[in-house]
């Protein structure tokens, strides 16, 4: 089982980002949960959205996880939301910041001592650049998949597409773009 | 004629996309909702099949619940296949016309996103609002995850609609947690669903202007008794009806439902009996237990609440020593109703496994596979003794103090 959290602003598109990665998943046969924690949240607050993966059917519906990764596609959450809540020893973390990961990690007492499972991208920037808009959800996609080593690229590419298949031809190869930029950029 | 779409074997859907599918398949005629979370995509889905062109139905808008199924209600008597979803204080808001809709034997499938009942005002998962209508005379059945509110849809129209049984049916699940959960579901195509479900027979319809018929008659002591008889027999008699539409969803679907579902009973000492997405963390718990710690722990759980699988439940656990029954709803000064009717149920066999009852999750608390063990663990400790060890009822997962009531008396 392999499980992740998300951290988000509502409105940032974490639950799509979510579902969407659970789309493409269930497309191997594997098995997939995608939820968020939310209700009555507005625009802009804080929450969580979660994905489990597995071979076998997913029958567990707690919320609780010890997630694998952590995905922080709010640059502000990193400081802000406890981002390595129910971690563990190998949980590796991907975050969106305009900086460089040493002033992140000095930033953030709790990623002290775990430098080497941190990585960061800008989604914003690439968003804005590609998308032309700040919606950070499609290249923390792009990270994730880097870093997990769970898809190829060009197989994530084109399973994407068909994911999207009912947007405009433009947003579909803008997202493409912004998954690439950032399968490229995460470091 | 209504525009077919081309499915996915596998989707990734939740349980709100899951069911509206199941909807737009049944060609439901008419739905008329007062939308509320988290039930609001179900009918908000429909619409959309419905101007899209997906189905011949009608989206009947109107400014209340109770409004949504006195329409309902029309439309059923009119002669037409009819649905709708709600949540909560929608739920109750429609209860009045709950007893309407059975009492005038009316198929109507209304989709209970279940959520817990204000004040203090909550969106989220409870089951207070299934509770709420547990003696309005509908068919309740329930679901565990976005799969089975797909395929409960379904079998609800078959179940309903049936010449011997004609009565409304709930489709429950749980708010947010199956409702807002994308996982993996096998649909059918549209020809397989529609040919399960079958063309709508209507019976005694107010359209058919060559035989009038008055729907909603007043009676008084001189035949309501007999009417409420009639319906009640109609609820127990939908017991081999259910369980044949069952059999007959698991030839064209491979997936068997049963009225009590069972999980690792065979040689249980201790069950938890549950509803909802419960049932399934609790299956991962007691797998868990018996790998980890040798404990013999087993799962029950009506699938269908109304009518009650007292014949099934009884059946399912005759031979365990000890049982917790798990309430997802503020018990209002009682002992829970799966406590109260499982308990009843027992006492009715020479069985007497020691019963226990566990309040848990209102308002969308988390219920976490940890907390389900330690259950698990007291009621282990239960069947060694052969007594009750605890209280009889707990709160789990209660911030502050503990809170509980009754000793046993039993020994």
């Amino acid at each position: 089982m392999v499980e992740i959290r998300w951290h988000s602003r509502a409105g940032q598109g974490a639950v799509t980002g979510a579902k969407g990665l659970g789309d493409v998943v269930s497309t191997t046969g594997k098995q997939v949960q995608a939820f968020a924690l939310y209700g009555s949240a507005k625009r802009g607050a804080a929450m969580r959205a979660y994905n489990r993966i597995d071979d076998e059917q997913i029958i567990n519906h707690e919320k609780f996880m010890n997630p694998d990764f952590v995905l922080v596609i709010d640059p502000a959450l990193a400081f802000t939301d406890d981002i390595t809540v129910n971690d563990k020893p190998t949980t590796q973390y991907i975050v969106t910041t305009h900086t460089d990961k040493e002033t992140l990690i000095a930033g953030i007492p709790a990623l002290q001592d775990k430098a080497d499972r941190v990585f960061i991208v800008d989604c914003m920037e690439i968003s804005v650049d590609t998308i032309g808009r700040a919606v950070p959800n499609a290249p923390m996609l792009g990270a994730f998949i880097k870093i997990s080593g769970m898809f190829e690229l060009d197989y994530f590419l084109d399973r994407m597409k068909k994911v999207l298949s009912k947007f405009p031809q433009k947003i579909i190869d803008s997202n493409m773009q912004a998954i690439t930029r950032a399968y490229n950029e995460v470091k | 004629m209504a525009e077919k779409i081309e499915l996915q074997k596998v989707e990734v859907w939740d349980g709100n996309y899951a069911a509206s599918h199941a909807l737009r398949q049944a060609q439901v005629d008419v739905v008329a909702a007062y939308p509320i979370t988290p039930s609001t995509p179900i009918v908000e889905n429909y619409g959309q099949f419905v101007a899209d062109g997906y189905i011949d139905g009608e989206f009947v808008m109107v400014e209340s619940e109770h409004a949504a199924m006195s329409g309902c209600v029309g439309a059923a008597a009119s002669g037409g296949r009819v649905a709708t979803a709600t949540s909560s204080q929608g739920f109750a808001l429609m209860v009045e016309v709950l007893y309407q809709a059975s009492g005038m034997r009316l198929p109507i499938v209304l989709n209970v996103v279940n959520r817990a009942l204000a004040s203090p005002l909550n969106v989220r998962g409870d089951h207070s609002d299934m509770y709420l209508g547990r003696d309005s005379g509908w068919i309740q059945m329930d679901a565990f995850n976005a799969q089975e509110a797909y395929d409960m849809n379904l079998c609800a129209f078959r179940v309903g609609e049936h010449m011997d049984i004609r009565l409304p049916v709930m489709v429950h699940q749980d708010g947010f947690i199956t409702s807002h959960t994308a996982q993996n579901v096998n649909p059918l195509s549209d020809e397989e669903a529609y040919k399960f479900v079958g063309v709508y027979n209507p019976v005694e319809e107010m359209l058919d202007f060559s035989r009038p018929v008055t729907y909603g008659a007043q009676t008084e002591e001189d035949w309501h008794y007999e009417h409420k008889a009639r319906q009640h027999k109609a609820l127990m008699d939908a017991r081999p009806v259910i369980e044949s539409v069952f059999a007959e969803f698991q030839k064209v679907s491979g997936r068997q439902y049963k009225r009590v579902e069972t999980y690792m009973t065979e040689d249980a000492e201790v069950i938890i009996v549950a509803l909802g997405t419960t049932v399934e963390s609790a299956r991962v718990a007691a797998k868990q237990l018996r790998e980890e710690e040798g404990i013999k722990a087993g799962v029950v759980a009506p699938r269908v609440l109304r009518p009650f699988p007292f014949d099934a439940i009884r059946d399912a656990l005759q031979n365990c020593k000890a049982i917790g029954a798990m309430d997802r709803s503020s018990p209002g000064g009682a002992l829970g109703m799966l406590f109260n009717e499982v308990s009843a149920a027992m006492y009715t066999t020479s069985a007497r496994p020691v019963m226990s009852n566990y309040i848990y999750g209102l308002g969308g608390r988390d219920l976490s596979i940890n907390a389900i063990k330690d259950i698990y663990r007291e009621l282990q400790e239960n069947a060694t003794a052969g007594e009750i060890t605890t209280p009889v009822q707990q709160f789990i997962s209660l911030r502050g103090p503990k809170l509980s009531f009754f000793e046993t008396r039993r020994s």
